[in-house]
């Protein structure tokens, strides 16, 4: 049997850096082909459904970018988190508590405010996300609290709290008893931009996230900082660089764009505030940052893509009647071929007896 | 039952699936792998056994079906973190993600079936005394097994060879390798070992502790159990405490809901998520003190290189 050794590469692959999260789309395709088969459904026409159909009008199309721009906005703020090391799971809770932050301002503010609601709705929302990631981050930079476990049990909380508000106070006395807020009025409506689809405020915030982040990233210190923080923390410590700032900008900037998130998703698509106002979008958003490879640019598309699978599945859903959790599989497949395939931009298969290390060996 | 002894009985079984899945963890951790899957391979194992004694009609069906369900998604993360050397927090996240999708759509099958209780344990006379009656000799064989199985963990790490071998390699892989010691065998089997306990703390909940199936039913315990390893300072003992407390902290809603405690049942619902962020503040406060009792490997990739 020939050996198989990994060679370390002196540089990181760049072909490789582009060729393996394509490489695990097209193996997640594989398995996805292989999963319809056994769930009993033609592949060739599941992939038809999932993929081509609910994308065939324009109304499918603005799905893509109102599935899409959560996603994105939310990854986009994970991502410069990842980079620096500082593990935000939390995105969920950060998008219901600007949701929560931003729809009561929509609720009880909108009479007072006239035109400025939208705004402040934005500017709600954002604080809301931020204020719930800044827990976190005080908790991490104070007391040393590890961040993935802290971001994560708040995600719970803020659940429990948007349920409470739906089911108590905020429940709508018209709306039959039902887990309800009123739905919004007035300019809290965030109205599609363009006619036929749902399109609206979200996707141009997740655009205008894209070149912010890409600038910051690429183009600032900040971005040089964050990077540094990550690769080597002992030469950022070195340089001087402040770890506990760093660790605050990063949960700060992805809570507001995860709030930002919410409130579009609540005052836009969905209308009123729900139990539940997300399919897991701040959880998703951490395989969207994946598969984009941190990079904004990265992001927008795959962030496109995981939105295409959501389309998917309620599509194949009603067509094929598979059900809807087949998703879940999809991005959990896609996320484990995506760090598997990562391998080959730090190492170098190399198939065959080893020349000189064999003594070694 | 008095009330007391309904609050005690009800924190064991809420605490079962807890130890359960955090010992596992703390066994993978020792080896110096950080599994962020718990909760994915608990709900693999929830959803697993159910399918398996529903099948069956046989609980140790269930719980094997579970333990196995359990290991090989750990045998997934294992190889990609271990021989592809993946980043372990993300395949750990990747576990949970593809864990949660994977149970849902296994469990569609499921939804709304009935299963009967687990048998307790009945020692004529014994098990019928007040308090410790139902709490000590009324319970049924997981409870037995999870705390047996947390006082062996401590008995293996630090009375035998095997336990020392596991320990150096999650200390310093370097010279655990340099002295002979296959650092990456011994991982994947802690790696593996971790999974079946976190298998068989999700059937607990499915088998057990409801006795039912639905979607999403870990409701975080992975998470908590994760938690409870930090808590414990990788301490099997430790855990075994930990483990009882947060048990409490979770029944505590149910038992207020009962007494009219006039409270809102969402904020109850908190309690146990808030005080997992209150326990890791308190033990993570100093910061030497985790340094020195977490395996210094911890989360680190390790690659032959001779």
């Amino acid at each position: 049997m020939p050996r198989i050794k990994l060679e370390p590469r002196a540089q990181s692959s760049r072909l490789m850096t582009y060729l393996s999260p394509l490489l695990a789309v097209v193996l997640t395709l594989m398995g996805a082909a292989v999963l319809f088969a056994i769930l009993g459904r033609d592949p060739l026409e599941a992939y038809r459904a999932f993929f081509i159909d609910p994308v065939s009008t324009l109304y499918g199309i603005g799905e893509l970018g109102v599935k899409g721009a959560p996603l994105i906005l939310c990854a986009i703020g994970l991502a410069i988190g990842f980079r620096a090391n500082v593990w935000n799971i939390g995105a969920e809770g950060q998008f219901i508590l600007g949701a929560i932050a931003g729809g009561g301002v929509g609720l009880f503010f909108e009479p007072l405010l006239g035109p400025l609601t939208m705004p402040a709705m934005l500017i709600a929302g954002a604080l809301g996300g931020l204020m719930w990631a800044a827990i976190p981050a005080f908790l991490k930079t104070r007391f040393n609290a590890n961040e993935i476990l802290t971001s994560l049990m708040l995600t719970y909380v803020a659940s429990l709290l948007l349920n409470y508000l739906v089911r108590g106070p905020w429940r709508d006395p018209q709306g039959y008893n039902f887990p309800q807020s009123k739905p919004f009025d007035g300019y809290a409506v965030f109205n599609p931009f363009f006619t036929g689809t749902r399109l609206g405020l979200g996707a141009l915030m997740a655009l205008l996230a894209v070149v912010g982040g890409w600038f910051l990233m690429s183009r600032s210190f900040l971005g040089y900082q964050i990077k540094v923080v990550g690769l080597t923390p002992a030469a950022a410590t070195y340089a001087g660089f402040n770890q506990k700032r760093v660790v605050w900008f990063c949960l700060a900037i992805s809570g507001a764009l995860a709030g930002l998130a919410g409130v579009n998703e609540v005052a836009g698509p969905i209308g009123q505030l729900l139990p539940t106002i997300s399919p897991g979008y701040g959880f998703t958003a951490i395989i969207v940052a994946f598969l984009g490879r941190l990079h904004p640019f990265g992001i927008l598309l795959a962030g496109l893509l995981i939105a295409l699978s959501y389309l998917g599945g309620e599509a194949a859903q009603i067509s094929l009647n598979l059900p809807v959790a087949v998703v879940g599989v999809f991005q959990g497949m896609l996320l484990f071929f995506l760090l598997a395939c990562e391998l080959l931009v730090r190492y170098r298969v190399v198939i065959g007896a080893p020349a000189v290390q064999s003594i070694a060996a | 039952m008095t009330e007391l002894t309904a609050i005690l009985v009800s924190m064991v079984l809420s605490a079962t699936p807890l130890l359960l899945a955090a010992a596992g963890e703390l066994v993978t951790e020792k080896s110096g792998v950080l599994n962020l899957g718990v909760e994915g391979m608990m709900i693999v194992g929830a959803v697993v056994g159910f399918g398996a004694e529903y099948n069956s009609g046989s609980a140790v069906m269930g719980f094997a079906a579970a333990a196995i369900g359990g290991a090989l998604l750990a045998a997934l993360f294992g190889f990609l973190t271990l021989f592809f050397l993946a980043n372990q927090v993300a395949t750990g996240l990747a576990l949970t993600i593809f864990g949660l999708g994977l149970s849902a759509l296994i469990g569609t099958a499921y939804i709304g079936k009935p299963l009967p209780h687990l048998p307790l344990l009945d020692i004529p006379g014994i098990s019928d005394l007040p308090v410790v009656g139902p709490l000590i000799f009324g319970q049924d064989a997981i409870v037995y097994l999870s705390v047996a199985v947390t006082i062996a963990i401590a008995w293996f790490l630090s009375r035998t060879r095997l336990g020392l071998v596991l320990r150096s390699v999650g200390e310093n892989h370097e010279a655990a390798h340099a002295l002979g010691y296959p650092v990456r065998r011994i991982r994947f089997l802690a790696v593996l070992f971790g999974g079946a306990m976190s298998g068989l703390g999700g059937a607990y909940l499915s088998l057990a502790y409801t006795p039912l199936w639905s979607q999403g039913m870990t409701a975080g315990r992975g998470w908590i159990a994760l938690a409870l390893v930090v808590f414990s300072t990788w301490k099997p003992w430790r855990l075994l405490f930990g483990a009882y407390l947060f048990g409490f902290f979770s029944i505590v809603q149910l038992h207020a809901q009962g007494l009219a405690v006039p409270i809102a049942p969402e904020f109850l619902s908190m309690l146990p998520y808030l005080a997992t962020i209150l326990v890791l503040v308190i033990i993570s406060r100093d910061a030497k003190r985790i340094r020195l009792n977490a395996p210094a490997s911890l989360g680190k990739a390790f690659r032959a290189t001779a």
